[in-house]
């Protein structure tokens, strides 16, 4: 069984690295990441939940880093915006310029790999419901809609010109 | 304050954990998802010295049909709930809880145990009269939801839920679920109203209409009156709410009646009325 006490060192997989940190167990994720390890790409907004600025990959999965603590994501992998590198998504958000102050991207690009993932073919309806986990001040929306329809538009072609 | 965590892998360590962490005064709370707690605790609304995290307990993972009930774990997602669609009513009221991301953390378990007001995953459990596999220091025990659920969870210093359990002809009904927010797509329920037919009876569950979740057997009694018009069976049903109607910055208790009377004209359209 994991025990984390109240301050402990643990190891925790991040970005395909195993980091040790000392950490508090009442730490939220986005803290540790932040300030004890250093990755400052998932921000931190309303720190309740509702804007997605911290959302980082759990296992994969999408997960709002301020609202988890940090014992939780011990032995499971943790993707944060620094671990990626070039992707698709990163290239269609400069292509179709969909930012503007930038603060909500990583937030935002952290989610969309999550979705393109699981979802091959993502539609309207899906991208939309998972789009909306994360707020963007600047309202960049539609050109981050256009950014993950290019991403899907090039799979497609893609997977044509392999068949 | 200093808080430990625990990660107990079966259902015996976890209530002896509760159980030995008690004893040394260290003040135990299951965890789930976490939402809640990390929310309340901001506002030092939540105090524990240790959390025990169930989610890794194989049995709070199950989402399985057992004989006549499909077996939900306490610890699925609503995420995964709406994704595998076992119990579309659920499956459907829990896809409208929070935002996609945040129901990647939410568990069942802890939406209907928590002390935030909605839970509104309770509410097909509450129609469907599902029972709780509940975990407590003299074993297991399968009890009727609405034995343990009145306004909010009644568990004893060391219970917790397991599982969810429905009857595998409760989960296939005609059903209305609707979620209607004030303005965003994303927001806490003005209302949320969940209803299926049984026996061409009506069973209605509500959210954010009082301080509580509720499903009323005298506001089924009117709804199901063949006596009445369907107009007149509403204004009835608005008399015998069970409680004070919400009145805050989000709604007047006077529109939240609005919504109630207008809501219930839109599932005797969908579900028929008698
Ligand atoms: C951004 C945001 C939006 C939200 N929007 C909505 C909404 O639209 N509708 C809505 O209904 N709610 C909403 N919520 C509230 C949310 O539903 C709760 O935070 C969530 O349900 C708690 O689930 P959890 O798994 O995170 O539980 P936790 O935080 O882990 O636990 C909550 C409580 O339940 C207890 N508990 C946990 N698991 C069990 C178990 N298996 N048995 C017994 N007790 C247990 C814990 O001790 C704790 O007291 C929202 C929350 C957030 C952060
Ligand atoms: S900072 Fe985490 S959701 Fe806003
Ligand atoms: S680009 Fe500024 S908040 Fe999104």
């Amino acid at each position: 069984m994991l025990h984390v006490g109240s301050l402990e060192k643990v190891r925790l997989n991040i970005n395909g690295h195993n980091r040790w940190v000392t950490i508090k167990a009442s730490e939220r994720l986005i803290d540790v990441l932040r300030n004890r390890l250093g990755y400052t790409g998932c921000k931190p907004g309303c720190l309740n939940g509702d804007c997605g600025a911290c959302t980082v990959l759990v296992d994969g999965v999408p997960m709002k880093s301020c609202m988890m603590l940090a014992p939780q994501v011990v032995g499971k992998a943790i993707t944060t915006i620094e671990g990626l590198e070039g992707t698709d998504v990163q290239k269609a958000f400069i292509e179709h310029n969909a930012f503007q102050c930038g603060y909500c991207t990583p937030g935002f690009i952290m989610n969309i790999e999550g979705l393109l993932a699981k979802h091959r073919h993502a539609d309207e309806a899906i991208i939309e419901d998972w789009l909306q986990s994360n707020i963007c001040r600047c309202t960049s929306y539609q050109e981050m809609k256009a950014a993950i329809q290019d991403v899907l538009h090039k799979r497609d072609q893609n997977h044509e010109e392999l068949e | 304050m200093a808080m430990e965590y625990y990660r107990p892998t079966t259902i015996k360590e976890a209530l002896q954990l509760y159980q030995q962490l008690s004893y040394a005064g260290k003040n135990p709370a299951y965890m789930s998802g976490g939402t809640e707690i990390v929310t309340l605790s901001r506002f030092h609304l939540f105090q524990a010295a240790s959390l025990i995290d169930l989610t890794h307990i194989p049995e709070t993972r199950v989402h399985d049909v057992d004989g006549n009930h499909l077996v939900l774990g306490a610890s699925l997602t609503l995420n995964e709930i709406s994704e595998k669609n076992g119990f579309p009513l659920l499956a459907v009221t829990a896809s409208r809880v929070a935002d996609h991301t945040t129901r990647n953390h939410i568990t069942l378990g802890g939406n209907i145990s928590g002390k935030i007001i909605y839970k509104e995953a309770i509410l097909p459990l509450l129609v469907s009269d599902s029972l709780l596999l509940i975990a407590s220091f003299e074993g297991l025990k399968t009890v009727p939801i609405h034995a343990v659920f009145h306004k909010e969870p009644h568990l004893s210093p060391g219970e917790w839920v397991v599982q969810v359990l429905t009857e595998k002809n409760a989960v296939d009904r005609p059903f209305f679920s609707v979620k209607k927010r004030k303005i965003d797509v994303i927001d806490y329920p003005l209302l949320t109203l969940t209803a299926i037919k049984v026996d061409g009876k009506l069973r209605v569950a509500i959210s954010g209409l009082c301080d509580f979740p509720f499903r009323s057997v005298a506001m089924e009694q009117v709804l199901n009156d063949p006596s009445r018009p369907v107009s007149a069976r509403i204004i009835e049903a608005l008399k015998v709410i069970p409680g004070d109607v919400r009145n805050d910055w989000i709604a007047s208790a006077e529109y939240r009646r609005f919504v109630l009377q207008t809501t219930l004209e839109e599932m005797y359209a969908a579900l028929g009325g008698m």
